[in-house]
């Protein structure tokens, strides 16, 4: 193989092992945890809900434990971890930079502000919706604050962009910093806990409440694949061919802020997905978003779903918090991008 | 008079507090291969961003086939005019391929069609044989070459390309000019941001000079080129001779 010769495996083809993976991984889920359920159990609990098997076969508790706990959790994980990955790819093709995510443009960093203030001014007084809403609406505000303060024709460019979104970020995250000084012991706590990022508060009907949203960001990004591709030329150059450059912008920053205050309201801050699925999975597929984006989606909700069992299992009865994972299985990974980069050269 | 493909009207640009352009006024029409030359910072390029609309002049007009470029909405003025930009940094690993297919997306999905034009654009440019190569791995000539592939595939009535040669060798500069000057027979309008008046003179229909935001100069190669305006234009004494071969003017530089 000659150097920085490219080549491109089937795209169609890969979407449809990953997804054959995801759904071994949730089905896996299903069956592992505190409680183990050999997986007929499992199969036999989700029948009977569509009237396929006998109610009366499956007891209870294992009907509780599959509805209740295990397939929102699951169906949580695969979305937050889809999320994450697209809104990744999402942002790093809009600043033309595979070091961009959604911790580093300080979205996550709004949403998580909006969380803790929610958890520190006023937890439980408006009910257990006040929590998700108050991040999606941190990261919604950081976002549209760092849109308005960089758009096109005030702050040029991407670099404007990149460097409000870092100010904001850092911001925010002194906001967060104060008010965890100011917070009490018992909101500490659940600060703590949701700082770190979890999906064990997954309940059936906030999930099925919250899914479409979801759905509705992703299939948003994936549409914007052919622009993606196009802002990979630079702004000036996709514009050159025919790309409404501040249109794509404002969808990007919107769809990305959408999906990635929905993930942090619902499951707390899970960094490093949406800076390494994109890039394995450009390594694997190459650039062309229109297969990048489905499956950095597929992978990051396997990603999730697998670390989220590992997390519930490796210490029972515990829970390891699922961010711990991702940061530490990140991080280095990150450290090795910036080192191996800067050692070819790149810019 | 036909209305020009390009006009410029008294167009000027401010740039802080320097004016960068002031008063130019240039009708630029179908079948010629027009070259911009001037000293660094003459105003050669900005000029360029005014004619391809990505921006638009403090005073005066640009107008495309008679309407204002800033009227055009970007998809169809994609269709009109095709750029090659200085700046040829692809963010992504894309193949070389995958960057000139891109010429094609302003126009209706044709996949045959544009498979031919994405390959008779490769071969135009002789970067056929990089093809399956990531562009982050090519050369500085070799991306330039890319970049001009893309925007040939664009097939626009309206070529504008900003120092296509900076980063070629010998052979690949005057193969560009010549493809350049091929588009313009075939009756597409051209327009070349040039540093090297021998290429400017061996290959333009027309030339224009900048001088400090202003035209200085502007006609065919034999009129433009010639030891008086070189002289003022570029503060560099020169000759100016007959090519051997080519018949056109040559421009040589020598002491005072």
């Amino acid at each position: 193989m000659i150097a920085g010769q490219v080549r491109r495996p089937n795209g169609a083809l890969l979407l449809v092992l990953l997804a054959a993976v995801l759904l071994a991984a949730v089905l896996l889920s299903f069956a592992v945890g505190p409680l183990k359920l050999p997986p007929a159990d499992v199969l036999q609990a989700i029948a009977a809900r569509f009237g396929l098997a006998d109610p009366h076969t499956v007891s209870a508790r294992d009907m509780g434990v599959v509805w209740q706990l295990r397939i929102p959790r699951a169906l949580l994980g695969a979305l937050v971890g889809a999320s994450l990955a697209m809104a990744g790819v999402a942002l790093q093709g809009l600043f033309g930079n595979p070091l961009a995510d959604p911790g580093i443009v300080g979205v996550s960093q709004g949403a998580s502000l909006g969380a803790v203030a929610a958890i520190v001014l006023g937890a439980g007084t408006l009910g257990a919706w006040l929590i998700p809403l108050a991040a999606f609406l941190g990261g919604a505000g950081a976002t549209t604050l760092i849109y308005l303060l960089a758009r096109p024709g005030r702050g040029e460019g991407t670099a404007t962009l990149l460097l409000v979104g870092i100010a904001i970020g850092a911001a925010c995250s002194a906001a967060v910093g104060f008010l965890t000084y100011i917070a009490s012991e018992s909101e500490l706590q659940s600060l703590v806990f949701w700082q770190m990022g979890s999906l064990a508060h997954a309940r059936w009907n906030d999930v099925a409440a919250v899914a479409p949203v979801f759905l509705v960001g992703l299939l948003a990004l994936w549409r914007l694949a052919t622009p993606l591709d196009m802002l990979a030329l630079g702004e000036r150059q996709a514009r050159h061919i025919g790309l409404d450059v501040p249109r794509t912008r404002l969808l990007l920053v919107v769809f990305s802020a959408l999906l990635v205050g929905a993930a942090v309201a619902f499951a707390g801050s899970i960094g490093f997905v949406g800076l390494v699925v994109p890039h394995l999975v450009r390594m694997l597929a190459g650039p062309g978003h229109r297969w990048l984006l489905p499956l950095s989606g597929v992978t990051g909700a396997v990603l999730i779903v697998v670390a989220d069992t590992a997390a519930r299992t490796l210490d029972p009865p515990s829970e390891i918090p699922l961010g711990l994972f991702s940061a530490a299985l990140g991080a280095p990974f990150f450290l090795w991008l910036v080192l191996h980069r800067r050692g070819r050269g790149a810019a | 008079m036909s209305t020009p493909l390009l006009e410029l009207r008294n167009a000027g640009v401010m740039r802080g507090n320097r004016r960068v352009l002031s008063g130019v006024s240039l009708r630029l029409e179908a079948g010629t291969l027009t070259a911009l030359v001037g000293p660094n910072g003459a105003g050669k390029s900005t000029l360029l961003a005014l004619l391809a609309g990505d921006a638009v002049p403090d005073q005066g007009n640009t107008l495309l086939s008679g309407r204002a470029l800033a009227d055009w909405p970007v998809r169809e003025l994609a269709l009109q005019r095709a750029v090659m930009a200085q700046d040829h940094v692809v963010r992504f690993a894309f193949s070389v391929h995958e960057v000139v297919a891109m010429g094609r997306l302003p126009h209706p999905p044709d996949r045959e069609q544009d498979a031919r034009i994405t390959a008779q654009a490769m071969a135009e440019v002789e970067v056929g044989a990089l093809a399956g190569r990531d562009v982050q791995t090519l050369s500085g000539g070799e991306a330039a070459r890319t970049s001009l592939a893309r925007a040939l595939a664009q097939c626009t009535p309206v070529l504008l390309l900003d120092e296509p040669t900076a980063a070629l060798d010998l052979r690949h500069q005057e193969r560009t000019l010549h493809s350049a000057r091929e588009l313009a027979r075939q009756g597409r309008c051209v327009v070349v941001v040039l540093h090297d008046l021998n290429l400017a003179s061996a290959y333009a229909d027309r030339i224009v000079m900048l001088c400090e935001g202003r035209i200085a100069a502007d006609g065919a190669p034999r009129l433009v080129l010639t030891r008086d305006i070189i002289g003022q234009v570029y503060g560099q004494a020169v000759q100016v001779i007959e090519h051997p071969t080519r018949g056109v003017p040559l421009v040589v530089p020598c002491d005072e």
